[in-house]
């Protein structure tokens, strides 16, 4: 769900980063200084953790497809919604910088549509209030405990990737970039990550099941006074949560999830599907021509003491032009010369050394 | 694990090219943080059509590199497997964009097409920004430019406690599939028996020894920030080349350089 920086206008980026640093500063803000200072390493061991834990590939049973962890959620139940959206952001920050995973200008969308809803609002609406809730309570405190585990992992992941993606598309047509319609887009992107929701969840509660049987302490929210052992095998959770992928998934595939990311897949995939409701698009709606653009344009009309370059015919109207185009190709010639400069000069200097 | 290793020598390399010596490498790194942000704006704020105007940024990136020591093709072979998604974003652009905006004789250029191009410039030209800003900044500079952001101390301990970390989980988590595939032959990834236990297991582990860490950061008089030992001083020089990229990238937006230029050529 890692947005690049092509698909993000200036101004939907900066408000996506305004959004997103009023939450790290209120997280910082409610976490408290000293407990912060103690929590520190654990917070960075589980964010290297999550991050080298997203690598994994866990294999769905019964299709060739793999599935990966969902941080946030996972993040938010061992550390607390303040520091997980903390640990999300760094993890974030170092999938960008490091790996280009997400551009440098689109990161604060990204740290909202991922982390954001993962931390609060899964936590706040889901873990949350299941943790502490009496449901279940007739089976036993340890089998309650987890058929909630799993309840909260894997509704928690269907609902912040429903968010996400969503937001992923609001901001993409915001910006206006793709030439996708907004509908269409949306109807690509929500059922691709229902998919993905259920499996990450999934493998999220698998992990966190772990956690609750060995040290139940670690997780946030859970009851750990009396300790009644009545074992709910992995077969009966299993049961009780196709149960829930009933009634979340409808009914959906979990083939789906076999493209690995769903944004790059809508992206590419539904070129057939969109251009039939698409072709009487009208121009006027589209592009990021804001108030620059038109300084830009009238700027240009000063400029043009060159009235007569193009070919004849040619038609000049959206600021493409032949000399445009003449003109790129010196640049790019002279970025090349640049190129080949700079490895002479490096060559010279390594032979200097030797 | 394949992805495992790749992503650890990766870290290990942009390591490396951070600590070369260079004019780039010299400056502070709050000013290559703020020209790279500028810069990526800039790039991303061109309007969709304007491919050709948009090529003279290409020569930020390309000075840079060439100033830093750092060939241009590391930079497209590093990334080599997130190009063709960023470039994929505009495929779908010429099928349902079909307005003819240039004619060359018989050749017409459609609007689509048009805006795929300048989409895919868009994304690799902040790719390669980004690539520039971190091949050229140790890390730990980073964190003190972006304290003096006033970026909140916690997040930015944070982020290089946690970067520090994760050669470590790296290097775990690969001995750990290692061992797991060499036991589970012909599996293409972790059986869902194993779904919790496997991360669970290294999870606990991990707790404890954050604990330890803890511990020892306190013998050692953490009171929860670090203070950086090498921050290089800001000089009027790095005031001056930050200035002048953001005019030059503000120029470049406004004028169509290359349309200027070719306009001396054809006539």
């Amino acid at each position: 769900m890692h947005m690049a920086d092509a698909l993000l206008a200036p101004a939907v980026a900066a408000t996506m980063y305004a959004a997103s640093a009023a939450t790290v500063g209120v997280s910082v803000k409610t976490l408290k200084k000293d407990e912060t200072a103690a929590k520190l390493p654990t917070m960075a061991v589980a964010s290297a953790l999550v991050f080298a834990g997203q690598m994994i590939n866990y294999t769905i049973p019964g299709t060739g497809s793999s599935g990966h962890l969902c941080g946030g959620m996972m993040l938010s139940a061992l550390l607390g919604p303040q520091a997980g959206f903390l640990s999300m952001v760094v993890i974030l920050t170092i999938q960008c910088l490091f790996f280009a995973d997400g551009g440098l200008l689109a990161l604060g969308a990204n740290c909202w549509n991922m982390a954001f809803y993962g931390c609060f609002v899964g936590y706040y609406l889901l873990w949350k209030p299941l943790m502490r809730s009496r449901l279940f309570a007739g089976m036993g405190t340890k089998a309650a405990g987890r058929i909630r585990i799993v309840l909260a992992s894997v509704l928690g992941c269907v609902l912040t990737l429903q968010l996400g993606a969503f937001s992923v598309v609001l901001e993409t047509s915001l910006s206006g970039v793709t030439e996708l319609p907004f509908g269409a887009f949306a109807g690509i992107m929500q059922p691709i990550h229902l998919a993905i929701g259920l499996v990450e969840g999934l493998i999220t509660s698998a992990v966190l099941l772990f956690v609750y049987e060995t040290r139940p302490a670690l997780l946030m929210d859970v009851n750990t006074g009396d300790t009644v052992t009545n074992r709910c095998s992995l077969k009966t959770t299993l049961i009780i949560l196709t149960v829930v992928v009933a009634v979340v998934g409808g009914g959906l595939s979990l083939l789906a999830s076999s493209n690995p990311d769903g944004l790059e897949w809508s992206l590419f995939g539904n070129a057939e599907a969109g251009y039939s409701e698409n072709m009487g698009l009208d121009e006027e709606n589209y592009g990021v021509s804001g108030g620059a653009a038109e300084v830009a344009g009238s700027l240009q009309d000063k400029t043009a003491f060159l009235p007569d370059y193009a070919f004849a015919g040619s038609d000049s109207a959206a600021g493409t032009t032949v000399s445009g185009l003449v003109g790129s190709a010196i640049v790019a010639g002279a970025a090349v010369l640049v190129c080949m400069a700079g490895g002479f000069f490096r060559k010279k200097k390594a032979d200097a050394k030797m | 694990m394949d992805k495992l290793s790749k992503a650890r020598s990766e870290l290990r390399e942009m390591d490396a090219l951070a600590a070369g010596n260079s004019p780039v490498h010299r400056l502070h790194p709050l000013c290559k943080l703020l020209v790279t942000v500028a810069y990526i704006a800039t790039v991303v704020s061109f309007p969709k059509y304007r491919f050709s105007a948009l090529a003279v940024m290409v020569l930020y990136p390309v000075l840079m590199f060439q100033a830093a020591g750092i060939p241009v093709g590391l930079c497209f072979y590093r990334l080599r497997f997130v190009l063709p998604l960023v470039c994929a974003v505009g495929l779908a652009n010429p099928f349902l964009d079909r307005t003819v905006v240039l004619r060359l004789g018989a050749l017409t250029v459609t609007g689509g097409v048009a805006s795929m191009v300048t989409l895919m410039m868009k994304g690799v030209f902040s790719l390669m920004a980004s690539f520039l800003l971190i091949a050229a900044t140790p890390m730990d500079s980073l964190c003190a430019a972006l304290r003096k952001l006033r970026v909140p101390g916690v997040l930015v301990t944070l982020l290089l406690l946690t970067y520090r970390y994760i050669g470590v989980m790296l290097e775990q988590v690969a001995v750990m599939t290692e061992a797991y595939k060499l036991r589970a032959p012909g599996q293409k990834g972790i059986h869902i028996s194993a779904w919790g236990s496997f991360l669970g297991q290294l999870l606990l582990r991990s707790m404890d020894r954050a604990e330890e860490l803890y511990g020892s950061m306190r013998l050692r008089g953490f009171r929860g920030e670090f203070h950086y030992a090498r921050v290089p001083k800001c000089r009027a020089s790095g005031v001056l080349w930050t200035v002048g990229c953001a005019a030059a990238f503000l120029l470049a937006r406004l004028v169509d350089i290359p349309a200027l230029l070719g306009g001396l050529l054809v006539r």
